[in-house]
């Protein structure tokens, strides 16, 4: 089981859960089980297409998943994903 | 890097050695380095959440001159956060305000006011002078466009962002780091992400992360450590829990070349999807009809038969509340449907009118005819109807 790190402003879609563990041989099955069980959750981090949305970076430990095999990068249970939305607060 | 290289002509005098003798101790910085502090020239784009305590701590350090741009004024709900203004200057502007301390802490620093929003038209003629720009500012658009002139001009930006318990911090447009479309190529769409107004945000937060930034500047002036290009820093105060993630630079912009995509700027607010205030808001599928707080106030007095719904969350409801209300939080709704008849007349209200507007349009696409939205929310009913509900 694949440990997945929720981010504060995602947490509102995962019953405040901030971690989660999915099986998955790749970061794309975890995602989905993720997904699966927090149907609210999908559409922060894909696309219509189902491809991966561009202002939501995945990190398997600590490597961007676009420089690794994307969804397809394989897991193994002693990895954590990572899910870092774009935010913007500072000044006010 | 600019500020590390050429002459540095920036002498001392007894009183500025005596009042940096912490640093000058230190070989990391000594006389040398402080007079490359004193020759540095840094902007600091906004003087809110992060441009407050960054910005003293810039000037305490003895940051030669430094750049504050914000056109904002001071209101009370800041000042559990942006502790370089005071309860004294509420409604006055934060420039001055942040003028005022900045000078108490060091007046050997040379202070420059732009009293002006950052655009396209002005980003790159501010920025020039500057050798870092440190980003405190609170929207995508103002990211991108920061973003790009510091790619532009080449550059360091020292980017920080924050939410409710959670901080961002690295070091973006370096000579060979990656730049803010490298870690996120496109912004989310307006209303994916709440702001902190809408968000919340603890208030010690934006002080750890703007000095994290204010660390970074004063590491990229002395040319010293291992500076934050190239890995994104997670902070979660609850957890208190620092993290690291690589960023890399876009295979496609090789160092020493210009960016491939980034060559002027653009229109950030249309990059961003936000419509433009001269503009019409696109028209939505189905308007949601309005009712004002008085009309609402008038309904409830006529003892009209209708069901008033309150969408915000729990403990917002605990701070204050309309006592005929029933509270069913905006995230809960789509599953919580059964709980009202359609066949009711409905009427949605929140804190501002945001998301009772968005739960209006849940409840008529799961077929309700008779929905209103309270515009203005209980800030509205606050300002209208009954001053001892308190704001928020």
């Amino acid at each position: 089981m694949a440990k997945v790190s929720i981010p504060t402003p995602l947490r509102q879609f995962t019953e405040q859960k901030d971690t989660v563990e999915y099986a998955g041989a790749t970061v794309g099955e975890v995602l989905n089980g993720l997904t699966g069980q927090f149907g609210g959750l999908r559409q922060h981090l894909f696309n219509d297409e189902g491809k991966l949305r561009n202002f939501v970076n995945i990190y398997l430990n600590d490597e961007d998943i676009r420089y690794l095999e994307k969804t397809d990068t394989a897991v193994s249970d002693s990895d954590t994903i990572t899910i870092i939305p774009s935010i913007a607060g500072g000044l006010n | 890097m600019a500020c590390t290289t050429g002459p540095v002509t920036s002498t001392l005098n007894n009183e500025e050695i005596h009042r940096y003798s912490r640093h000058l101790i230190m070989p990391e910085v000594g006389i040398e380095g402080q007079q490359k502090l004193k020759a540095a020239k840094v902007l600091c784009v906004g003087a809110g959440g992060l441009g407050a305590p960054l910005a003293m701590y810039l000037a305490a350090a003895g940051v030669g001159t430094l750049g504050l741009l914000d056109f904002d004024v001071v209101d009370v709900t800041n000042l559990q956060r942006q502790i370089i203004h005071g309860t004294k200057d509420i409604g006055k502007k934060k420039i001055d305000s942040a003028f005022e301390t900045l000078t108490d802490i060091n007046p050997h620093v040379n202070l420059i006011r732009h009293e002006v929003a950052l655009t396209s038209e002005n980003a790159l003629d501010i920025i020039k002078d500057y050798d870092i720009v440190v980003d405190g500012t609170d929207n995508f658009p103002t990211r991108y466009l920061v973003n790009d002139a510091c790619v532009l001009l080449g550059k360091p930006n020292v980017y920080g962002s924050i939410f409710r318990f959670e901080g961002q911090v690295t070091v973006l447009c370096t000579e060979e780091g990656p730049c803010y479309r490298c870690l996120y190529p496109e912004p989310p769409p307006p209303g994916l992400v709440p702001s902190c107004a809408e968000g919340g945000v603890l208030g010690i937060l934006p002080g750890t992360v703007g000095l994290l930034q204010a660390t970074e500047t004063v590491k990229l002036i002395l040319g010293i450590g291992k500076p934050l290009i190239g890995r994104l820093m997670i902070y979660n105060a609850l957890d208190m829990d620092f993290r690291f993630f690589k960023v890399r630079r876009d295979p496609a912009w090789a160092p020493g070349t210009p960016h491939p995509t980034i060559k002027k700027l653009i229109d950030y607010q249309e990059f961003c999807g936000v419509p433009h205030a001269s503009e019409a808001p696109a028209p939505v599928a189905a308007p949601v009809p309005e009712i004002t707080v008085k009309e609402l106030k008038a309904k409830l007095d006529r003892k009209e038969n209708f069901v008033l719904v309150d969408v915000r969350e729990v403990h917002e409801h605990q701070i204050c509340n309309l006592p005929e209300a029933k509270l069913i939080p905006l995230g809960t709704l789509p599953q919580r449907l059964s709980e009202l008849n359609p066949a009711d007349e409905i009427v949605v209200h929140c804190r501002s009118g945001v998301r009772s507007g968005k739960a209006c349009g849940v409840l008529k696409e799961a077929g309700f005819k008779n929905v209103w939205n309270v515009k203005g929310g209980i800030l509205a009913w606050s300002d209208e109807v009954d001053p001892s509900v308190p704001k928020y």
